[in-house]
């Protein structure tokens, strides 16, 4: 799974973090930031649900 | 909309308007009316008390789609856009300059970019503390003053109110003024005159509040946008407006709902899924995004016409059985992530990862330190708040 993030699109609202805090966080701007590929499949399933969409 | 030819624009679809208020007394929550809607082909239209037609958005899919559509604006200035009450509604940025609630981008992003650093699920997080304390307070007064209580009052409506002033720096002894203000604003059946009066004076004391702190800045968020400079001090009365009404109501109703179901279901007070159930199920605020369509637009198979008013509902969208399985039972254990009740898209809410840390502490807290909590009256004698643009009880009695 590879994780690319659309910075101008991102609301700030930190849902992706909560879902998935391994793989998301948020810069001091609140905007996405991804901290690692998921590495198994739970983590993938929760990249998902934080808006990960493939 | 009460012109004919208006009327006539809308029935595209061949049914009556549904009535209005949603929410009827003697009914469960949320309306049954709502199953039927998202069962309909199309979707089904309103009449306001202002007399408009709107357009009622049901299903999950259609409610994010509209949530969404660049045809679809947040913005009252367009001809169409619908008034919850009788005259007033969403203020525009003649009346409240700031309530950015109501832009569309690219306007809307100058202010949530600003605001957004503010709210992370970091920064929350070290509000965390704070926000314990003035729960341990309030619990400590209930304590103090005896073995009953309205736990609304007293708990539900104090803590939201006492977070959101510290943290913009509104005094606490103010909170009855505000309180009482904003309570008319979310009154549907407030008065025009009673709406005005409530937004003027809440306006001016605010604007009153930022002259006090440019003179004399404090350690908080209105003090620090002064400083900041990115919005002017005409645009930072609304902002802070917004961020107060938005910032106690809601969690209020919340957090009192909550109360209620956790009394009855005791095995999931202190897991964190309880509270992302909770907003789901309860959606209090069904009916907050307001919409109109600034162009043609199709959605749920429905044409709306530009000009044409349209309510996404999240409580319908949150009920719908095909996102959420058995959706009118409160079941913690589903995964309820994706639930739209903070709305969804650009104005997706700016306080929702404080709220998760409010009713996370709320009800740990009260449940630990109150363990003989129990309700003062049969459940269904609980007063809802069937006149409230949020759902919600006006008291909450209960005894320890
Ligand atoms: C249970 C509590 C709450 C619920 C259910 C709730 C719900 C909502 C909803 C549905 C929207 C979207 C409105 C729209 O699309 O037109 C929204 C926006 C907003 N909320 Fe909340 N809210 C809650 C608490 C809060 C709190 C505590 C704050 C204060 C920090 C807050 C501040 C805002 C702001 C500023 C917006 C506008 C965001 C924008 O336009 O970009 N809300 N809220």
């Amino acid at each position: 799974m590879r994780i690319s993030v659309d910075t101008d699109r991102c609301v700030g609202a930190g849902q992706c973090v909560l879902s998935a805090p391994d793989v998301f966080d948020q810069d001091d701007m609140g905007i996405v930031l991804v901290l690692a590929e998921p590495a198994d499949e739970p983590a993938r399933e929760a990249a998902r649900r934080g808006g990960a969409t493939r | 909309m009460s012109d004919p030819r208006e009327i006539e624009k809308m029935t595209t679809v061949d049914r009556c308007p549904v009535a209005f208020p949603l929410r009827q007394p003697g009914q469960s929550f949320p309306p049954p009316q709502y199953l039927e809607f998202r069962e309909q082909e199309g979707l089904v239209s309103t009449t306001l008390p202002s007399g408009e037609l709107v357009w009622l958005v049901t299903r999950h899919e259609d409610v994010r789609a509209a949530l969404t559509d660049p045809r679809i604006s947040s913005n009252p200035s367009h001809p169409g856009f619908p008034r919850a009450a009788k005259t007033g509604g969403v203020p525009s940025q003649d009346e409240v300059p700031g309530w950015f609630v109501a832009l569309d981008p690219p306007e809307h992003g100058r202010f949530r970019k600003t605001l957004i650093p503010e709210f992370t699920v970091r920064k929350v997080r070290e509000m965390r503390p704070a926000i314990q304390q003035i729960v341990d307070e309030r619990i400590d007064a209930m304590l103090a003053a005896g073995d009953t209580a309205d736990l609304i009052a007293d708990f539900a409506l104090s803590v939201p109110s006492l977070v959101i002033s510290s943290l913009l720096g509104v005094p606490n002894a103010d909170r009855d003024f505000f309180e009482t203000r904003t309570r008319v604003l979310v009154t549907l059946t407030s008065t025009d005159e009673q709406r005005q009066a409530a937004s003027k004076a809440l306006l001016r004391y605010l604007n009153r509040l930022i002259s006090v702190k440019q003179k004399r800045p404090g350690d908080d968020l209105i003090s620090q946008l002064l400083a900041d400079g990115t919005l002017s001090k005409q645009e930072l009365s609304g902002v802070s407006m917004l961020l107060l009404i938005a910032g106690h109501e809601t969690t209020a109703n919340n957090i009192g709902l909550g109360v209620v179901t956790l009394l009855s279901n005791p095995q999931w007070i202190g897991d964190e899924r309880a509270v992302e159930e909770l907003l789901r199920y309860y959606s209090v605020a069904d009916l907050v995004a307001f919409r109109v369509a600034v162009e043609d637009v199709e959605i749920g198979g429905q044409l709306i016409r530009a000009g044409e008013g349209i309510i996404p509902l999240v409580a319908a969208a949150n009920h719908d059985g095909t996102v959420f399985e058995r959706p009118d039972e409160f079941d913690p254990s589903r995964s309820a992530r994706s639930h739209v009740a903070f709305g969804y898209g650009v104005h997706q809410c700016l306080g929702q990862n404080l709220v998760r840390v409010e009713m996370d502490i709320a009800y740990r807290t009260l449940f630990e330190r109150i363990p003989t909590l129990e309700l003062a009256v049969p459940v269904t004698e609980l007063p809802i708040k069937y006149d409230g643009v949020l759902y919600g009880l006006h008291s909450l009695p209960v005894r320890w």
